[in-house]
């Protein structure tokens, strides 16, 4: 078991890192502040091959593997969290499914799309009676002259609102639950299909959150995904990789925080003396370092265990729900290490808190990814 | 169009240096080691070249093994090939030395151009650059700015950059440039490059194998004996700027009484 | 004649650069008893050669022809190359300006020198030369020596050595043949002098410096009115050039110019260490931040924690004042 990254997984970490530092810093807290959707950004992004990082060559993807990806996540999210759920959602959510389950005709109609940057990706699963218990969801697709129809209403849709492609998930089976579920890959372009409201958000600011509104969507038979019945496993399936990402996100965030909080510690002067001098600042952020080494090296491990196929439901879970509990913790110490700096706008650190926040949310809260846990514990394993 | 880019790899400059206790050097532990960055703009200024004219663009460093990551990344960039030349008899070599191996390792490939970056960020020197030229008998243009190169690749324009002036400069290729930072802006190292790169074969060579006598490469001329860290210094005095012309007034001693400009 | 300390004539337009006078006061300090001799190569030199000895050269060489009346590395070393073989001094002192950087290297490899560059002192050790010079973006100072048995090129930088006090003596003036085939590849087509109302920055002994805290490129008209005011120039730290505030050659750190004045005004700047590594050698630091907490402050002589827009108009009205008043 070697810890140490390869040469190709330093260059990428260089790479993406220089990338967000020259790109993505310098806008990330006018971003958010605006609630600006970074279109430019994402277009460099998709130059560099970030949009598609883990879809084979041949498919206009970057061929890299799930621990270039995490890789790449943490480094983009300390920068902006925002702009990395984004290019995470593009990655994860709508490729990687399309990829896993799509026939040849789908992947080579929409990855290179996807890919370089003329196409953004969504992911429609959760609606307002289907959050938590998202196999309970009750939009509809119906068969009717050849092709789908879809009815229903989709909530939180990160890119719900920029994207062009997304990921449906709609009950075909008279069957309740996961088995009842398929997934359908709608583009913005079909009949039916509209944004309704775009949320404004505690944090991830600069990404949009909205409504998927399907009004007797019309969609062709061929872009059902994978198998009719077999969207329950689609949709889990693809939160392995999701939650990897999340993880790797709020690794990326904690980070953030942690760096200007040393910053801070070795600047800031109280009774004569750098703060980061007194005993309670240096284990505030000792506490912080060892934590989020800690979320790292989970969120590595599951992408490890990814790229040697294995299953790795659990420790995805796991590294989903130390490493967003690790930032919900880490942003609200920085907060208070940097006293009154840190509820004032000026400062990053706010922002790191709030955006934060969500990585306990969303693809599964905290709650949720501790069920996944226990069930394996006290399950077969 | 055969282009040559010399690059080198160094401490990454946003990070602090340790130098080490008895002065020998700096301590590499933990420091983050890049390509010079001035070589990314002479990289840059190669690719746009083979996008513009066709050709090779052909890396070589002159270090230790590591220095392979620094190729990597511009093979990632974009570049055909890289070569380095690593060899525990050249742990002291000083630039001069240096610029000979290269000039081995160079001057068989009839490239049309070499660029190389004005200057390394870790020891400043800016001496390699004009010494290959001479070694290898061609003409130079340092510190260039701005770059022309004709339609027939003939010659080439340049602006460089003088105290207070801009020297507009015409060589017949081939030629030895080296660049500065606002030549152009580097490309990142794309995904799908960095993944090319890294199936590419980069050479490790001897000193013989680079074609140099290590007879002939004699003693170095200048030795680094010492590393110091800079002079501290003293602590300054701290002025309340709360009243303006309280502040305008010590400014205006100080410039008067102590800097003795006023 | 073997031996002896010489020095290259940095000029320009007919005039001698301050620089060379700085070495020739070195140059007089290393050489002790024996000889100081100032090289003077162009086309028509039309400079003041018989005043070089007020400030320490015995003899002046002047290598003159029209194939020199432009600077190119390739002819100023074929000219010079087989009067160094001639008369071999020991050292070779040469102003770190853009064409000196240019020039040694290569001069260096042909003549078979040893060489080092951006020198800040120099001193002589039993036949050898040495020298430190600021290294690692100025993060360290090495010691380098040049090794006894061969010519030593310094190249040094300005405002490192004192200029030396003028005495009533004269050099001896001899021309020296300048080999016909010295000539060059590259062609100089023209020189364009930048237009700066005031002193280029690596000149200017007081520079007055603006960054992201001057909000906007109108602002900047304030600093060049201090600048004025001061006898100064005008540089910016590297937000103010990618925002487009003002043009790339008003940089100063890691990715500009580097400087040493003896006085830096840094007005509205935080001191992050790219900047620093470009003036952190400058004699006097004065900073104008309104953030308490600006790195700046840590290497600044004088520091003002004050809102620069209320500070800087008062400040330059000041010196106007002061000046008026006489000396």
């Amino acid at each position: 078991m070697e810890f140490d990254l390869s040469e190709e997984h330093r260059l990428l970490q260089a790479t993406v890192r220089e990338f967000a530092a020259r790109e993505i810093e310098p806008q990330a807290a006018a971003l958010d502040r605006e609630h600006r959707y970074p279109a430019e950004i994402i277009q460099q992004a998709a130059r560099l091959g970030l949009m598609a990082m883990m879809v084979p060559e041949p498919y206009g993807g970057a061929g890299m593997d799930a621990l270039a990806y995490v890789i790449a996540q943490e480094e983009l999210a300390r920068a902006s969290a925002g702009v990395q759920v984004i290019i995470s959602v593009n990655n994860s959510l709508v490729c990687d499914p399309i990829l896993a389950f799509g026939t040849e005709e789908q992947k080579r109609r929409y990855l290179p799309r996807l890919a370089d940057g003329r196409s953004l990706g969504c992911y429609c699963l959760t609606e307002p009676e289907a959050g938590s218990d998202a196999m309970a969801l009750t939009t509809r697709a119906e068969r009717r002259g050849g092709e789908w129809v879809l009815n229903g209403r989709k909530l939180f849709v990160t890119n719900g609102l920029e994207a062009d492609i997304c990921i449906v998930y709609a009950r075909t089976e008279p069957v309740p639950g996961a088995r009842g579920i398929s997934a359908f890959i709608v583009e913005k372009a079909f009949p039916g299909i509209s944004v309704g409201k775009v949320e404004r958000k505690l944090g991830i600011r600069c990404s949009s959150t909205a409504e998927i509104l399907l009004d007797d969507c019309r969609v062709p038979e061929e872009n059902l995904l994978g198998e009719r019945g077999q969207g329950g496993r689609i949709a889990l399936a693809t939160l392995d990789g999701g939650r990897t990402g999340i993880a790797a996100q709020a690794v990326g965030i904690a980070r953030a925080a942690l760096e200007a909080c040393v910053a801070y510690a070795r600047e800031r002067r109280q009774f004569g003396r750098p703060i980061g001098e007194f005993q309670a600042i240096q284990w505030a952020l000792a506490d912080m370092a060892t934590r989020i080494d800690a979320a790292r090296l989970l969120t590595y491990r599951a992408a490890w265990l990814r790229d040697r196929g294995q299953p790795y439901t659990r420790e995805a879970s796991t590294a989903k729900l130390v490493a967003a509990e690790t930032a919900t913790w880490a942003t609200a110490r920085a907060v208070r290490l940097f006293g009154g700096y840190g509820y004032i706008e000026d400062y990053p650190v706010e922002r790191y808190f709030r955006d934060a926040q969500i990585t306990e949310i969303y693809e599964g809260t905290s709650e949720i990814q501790r069920l996944v846990i226990s069930r394996q514990v006290l399950g077969s394993k | 169009m055969e282009i040559v880019v010399c690059i080198k790899q160094v401490p990454d400059t946003e990070a602090p240096i340790r130098i080490r206790p008895d002065g020998s050097g700096i301590d590499e532990t933990g420091v983050n080691l890049v390509m010079n960055y001035y070589d990314e703009h002479a990289t840059e200024a190669a690719l746009q070249l083979r996008e513009r004219f066709g050709g090779t663009v052909t890396l070589v460093s002159v270090g230790p093994e590591r220095a392979r990551e620094a190729l990597r990344q511009g093979l990632a960039m974009g570049a055909d090939e890289a070569v380095l030349v690593s060899d525990p008899r050249l742990s002291a070599a000083d630039h001069l030395q240096v610029a000979r191996v290269l000039a081995a390792v160079i001057a068989p490939r009839r490239p049309d151009l070499v660029i190389c970056g004005k200057l390394s960020t870790d020891d400043n020197a800016a001496i390699v650059g004009p010494a290959l030229a001479a070694l290898l008998d061609l003409p130079q243009a340092t510190a260039v700015s701005r770059l022309e190169v004709a339609e027939d690749a003939t010659h080439a324009l340049v602006h460089r950059e003088l105290e207070g002036a801009v020297e507009v400069l015409e060589l017949p290729l081939p030629a030895l440039l080296t660049v500065e930072r606002n030549l152009n802006e580097p490309r990142y190292p794309s995904l799908p490059g960095i993944m090319k790169a890294k199936r590419k074969e980069i050479p490790v060579l001897t000193l013989e194998a680079a074609g140099v006598d290590p007879e002939t490469l004699g003693a170095p001329g200048a030795v680094l004996e010492r590393l110091a860290p800079p002079p501290a210094r003293p602590p300054g005095q701290r002025v309340d700027g709360q009243d303006p012309d309280a502040a305008v007034e010590a400014i205006v001693r100080y410039l008067a009484e102590t800097a003795k400009v006023l | 004649m073997a031996g002896g300390i010489w020095v290259l004539v940095a000029h320009e337009d007919g005039a001698v650069r301050r620089l060379t006078y700085e070495l020739l006061g070195k140059a007089r300090e290393l050489a002790g008893q024996g000889r100081v001799t100032a090289v003077l190569v162009g086309g028509e030199v039309g400079v003041d050669a018989e005043g070089l000895g007020a400030y320490g050269a015995d003899e002046v060489l002047v290598l003159s022809a029209p194939a020199l009346a432009a600077y190119t590395a390739e002819a100023y070393t074929a000219a010079l190359l087989p009067l160094l073989a001639q008369e071999r001094p020991e050292v070779l002192l040469i102003g770190s300006t853009a064409q000196g950087r240019d020039l040694a290297p290569r001069l260096a490899v042909r003549a078979g020198a040893a060489i080092v560059t951006d020198c800040q002192t120099l001193a002589r050790e039993d036949g050898a030369l040495v020298a430190t010079r600021p290294m690692y973006t100025r993060k360290a100072i090495g010691t380098v020596r040049l090794l006894p048995g061969r010519l030593h090129i310094a190249v040094v930088l300005p405002a490192v050595f004192p200029v030396p006090p003028r005495q009533e003596r004269r050099a001896e003036v001899r021309r020296v043949p300048v080999p016909p085939e010295a000539g060059s590849r590259a062609r100089v087509r023209e020189v364009r002098a930048l237009e700066r109302e005031t002193v280029p920055l690596t000149e200017a002994d007081i520079i007055v410096s603006g960054g992201r805290g001057l909000r906007g490129p109108e602002h900047f008209a304030l600093l060049e009115e201090l600048a004025r005011a001061l006898g100064g120039a005008v540089g910016s730290s590297r937000p103010p050039v990618d925002s487009g505030w003002v043009p790339h050659d008003y940089e100063i750190g890691q990715t500009g110019k580097t400087v040493a004045p003896q006085v830096y005004l840094a007005v509205g700047i935080s001191g992050a260490p790219q900047h620093l590594a470009g003036m952190s050698g400058s004699k006097h630091i004065i900073a104008i931040n309104k953030d308490p907490q600006a790195p700046i402050f840590q290497v600044a002589d004088l520091g003002v924690v004050g809102d620069l827009f209320e500070i800087v108009p008062r400040l330059t009205a000041a010196v106007r004042r002061r000046k008026q008043a006489g000396p």
